[in-house]
């Protein structure tokens, strides 16, 4: 099967998401990728490291915020020419949308918030969750192309060491596509290794009781080498920044090790982090729904626990 | 200004859901609420024609008890209310749900279309679009704050970066996130108003879509319904004061550090 993977770039480095999807499809079929926006020929160079051997890169003028419509115009004249087979997509605020809108486009069926893909009978079968993640379903595709929209974190890049042929190519943008416009932008950062990075994520809710106690969180991460998370509750509450946010509104993660703290598990913020190797939960309510989901749960004071935790960490070198 | 406010129907959040085995589609045959997440767009949709004037018109496809629904919607403030129904749209998948919503929007020619943030049956945040590019106007999604300034939507939303702001002309398509405000509980009044204001169904025929809905109008179809992978046992321990230290041992063990 022939793959088109959408890649995004971010400050000329490519997301993770996209690279997790990519390494995928190199390992089911022919996968190429494309890059859409300023900077884009640079950036799809470096996909070729995880199984791209064409990628397709678009600079247009009319691609350079990051706006769902003129991509879906660049995407459905590609996917014309290039008579992929099957356009994948990592999924991110921007990818759903343009996702979507090639749907619409092309006809075509698109089966979203996948956490695999595999061949089956040389026909493309995806793996996707439902009913809060109670029942894995099997999904189809009736007509090519096949559009896919995967779950964040659920992929892993895999790096190959390959090398991409990086094509360029012009598109034509409907009147309609380019009215909306970026008027402002801000960009939040958070220190340390952001939590798609991360092997070891420390992640707090509600129950740490006030913003302060984030700092409990923080030096356990430090000592673990992590990431601190924090949920939707917290980060509307202003405690701590929406890029640390874990959960349906926010990324979704998958580190080897997962330390909840004052977390009540509530579904919003369970489909961001259940994919996580190992689940640890401290929450002080034994009925919290996270006991109903993770590894190794304490009932306890993450006051008492986590402090007494990190210098056990620290002393152990 | 008019607004259309596209909501659905899905299980009550009391309901426990099920997949039919048989059709592989899901049991929609217990008690149904409004789309919780709707119910952000109506009320921001309530708020512009309160600011502004104009008209609050719901759109929806569902089975035809749908119609209790959309008369919650109605209790809160909406004008009336457009349902399609029909047998041959059950099973649309997001092809065929954006062919039918987007032609029964334009028979309302509404200058704002407003979504939801999610459905919480099919998880599914994607329609607006898909719509939007059926109706070739500009969409804006995720939007957490919403100004209507003159001929044009101004939105701002989250990304994984940071913050955006979006502005569109009108007639837009916009999906708000259910952090852009506090929806109101109908008061009495609008309860016992909501049953007299119009409700309109309407057939695939009425929009021109006969066979152009449901399964021969989808393009992804359901293989296989399976368990989940499991996480395996768990362990669930009271802090004694050794907590930490079961927890280090524990992650140690599994090599985790």
């Amino acid at each position: 099967m022939r793959f088109l993977v959408f890649l995004e770039h971010h400050e000329g480095q490519l997301e993770k998401g996209g690279l997790g999807v990519l390494s995928k499809a190199a390992s089911l079929g022919d996968a190429e990728g494309v890059v859409l926006g300023a900077g884009a020929a640079e950036a799809a160079a470096r996909a070729g490291a995880f199984g791209a051997a064409k990628v397709y890169a678009c600079e247009d003028e009319a691609l350079a915020s990051p706006l769902p419509q003129p991509r879906i115009d660049a995407l459905a004249s590609l996917v014309e020419k290039t008579g992929a087979e099957a356009v994948l997509f990592g999924a991110s605020v921007l990818a759903a949308d343009v996702a979507a809108g090639l749907a619409a486009r092309l006809e075509a069926g698109l089966n979203w918030d996948l956490v695999d893909l595999e061949v089956a009978d040389g026909e493309l079968v995806g793996k996707r969750p439902a009913l809060s993640d109670t029942v894995l379903v099997d999904v189809g595709w009736s007509d090519s192309p096949r559009l896919a929209l995967v779950r964040s974190g659920a992929l892993d890049p895999a790096e190959s060491g390959g090398s991409a042929e990086v094509e360029t190519f012009e598109a034509t943008f409907s009147e309609f596509s380019t009215l909306a416009t970026l008027v402002d932008q801000t960009q939040e950062e958070s220190s340390g290794p952001s939590i798609e990075d991360a092997d070891v994520i420390v992640a707090g809710g509600r129950g740490l009781g006030s913003p302060e106690a984030f700092s409990l969180l923080e030096e356990l991460a430090a000592a673990l080498g992590g990431a601190v998370a924090a949920t939707r509750a917290v980060v509307d509450a202003g405690w701590y920044p929406y890029a640390t946010q874990v959960g349906q509104t926010g990324k979704t993660v998958a580190p080897k090790l997962y330390i909840a703290c004052g977390i009540s598990g509530a579904i919003q913020h369970k489909v961001g982090m259940q994919g996580s190797g190992t689940i640890v939960a401290i929450n002080k309510d034994a009925n919290a729904p996270i006991f109903d989901f993770c590894d190794l749960g304490i009932v306890g004071d993450l006051h008492q626990v986590v402090p007494k935790l990190t210098e056990l960490v620290r002393a152990r070198g | 200004m008019k607004i259309a406010v596209c909501v659905k129907n899905v299980p009550d959040a009391t309901v426990h859901k099920k997949i039919d085995p048989q059709t592989k589609r899901l049991d929609r045959s217990g008690e149904g609420a409004l789309n919780p997440t709707d119910l952000n767009a109506v009320e921001e949709a309530i708020r512009i024609r309160e600011a502004q004037g104009g008209e609050v018109v719901l759109v929806s496809m569902g089975l035809p008890k749908a119609v209790d629904a959309l008369r919650k919607a109605l209790a809160m403030g909406a004008d009336r209310a457009v349902l399609v129904s029909d047998e041959g749209a059950a099973g649309s998948d997001l092809v065929a749900t954006s062919r039918v919503l987007a032609k029964a929007l334009e028979r309302e020619t509404p200058d704002l279309v407003l979504f939801g943030q999610a459905s919480s049956d099919g998880d599914g945040a994607v329609l607006w679009a898909a719509v939007a590019d059926r109706l070739r106007r500009p969409v804006l999604s995720q939007v957490a704050e919403l100004t209507i300034e003159g001929e044009a939507a101004k939105g701002k939303r989250q990304t994984e970066h940071g913050y955006d702001t979006i502005s569109a002309p009108l007639p837009a398509i916009v999906a708000v996130s259910d952090a852009i405000n506090e929806p109101r509980y109908p008061s009495l009044k609008g309860i016992m108003g909501a049953k007299s204001k119009p409700q309109e169904t309407l057939s695939l025929t009425d929009l021109g879509l006969e066979g152009d809905a449901g399964e021969p109008g989808s393009r992804t179809t359901v293989l296989e319904l399976g368990p989940p992978p499991s996480r395996g046992d768990s362990v669930k321990i009271e802090d004694d004061g050794s907590a930490a230290e079961k927890i280090l041992a524990y992650v140690t063990e599994r090599r985790l550090l």
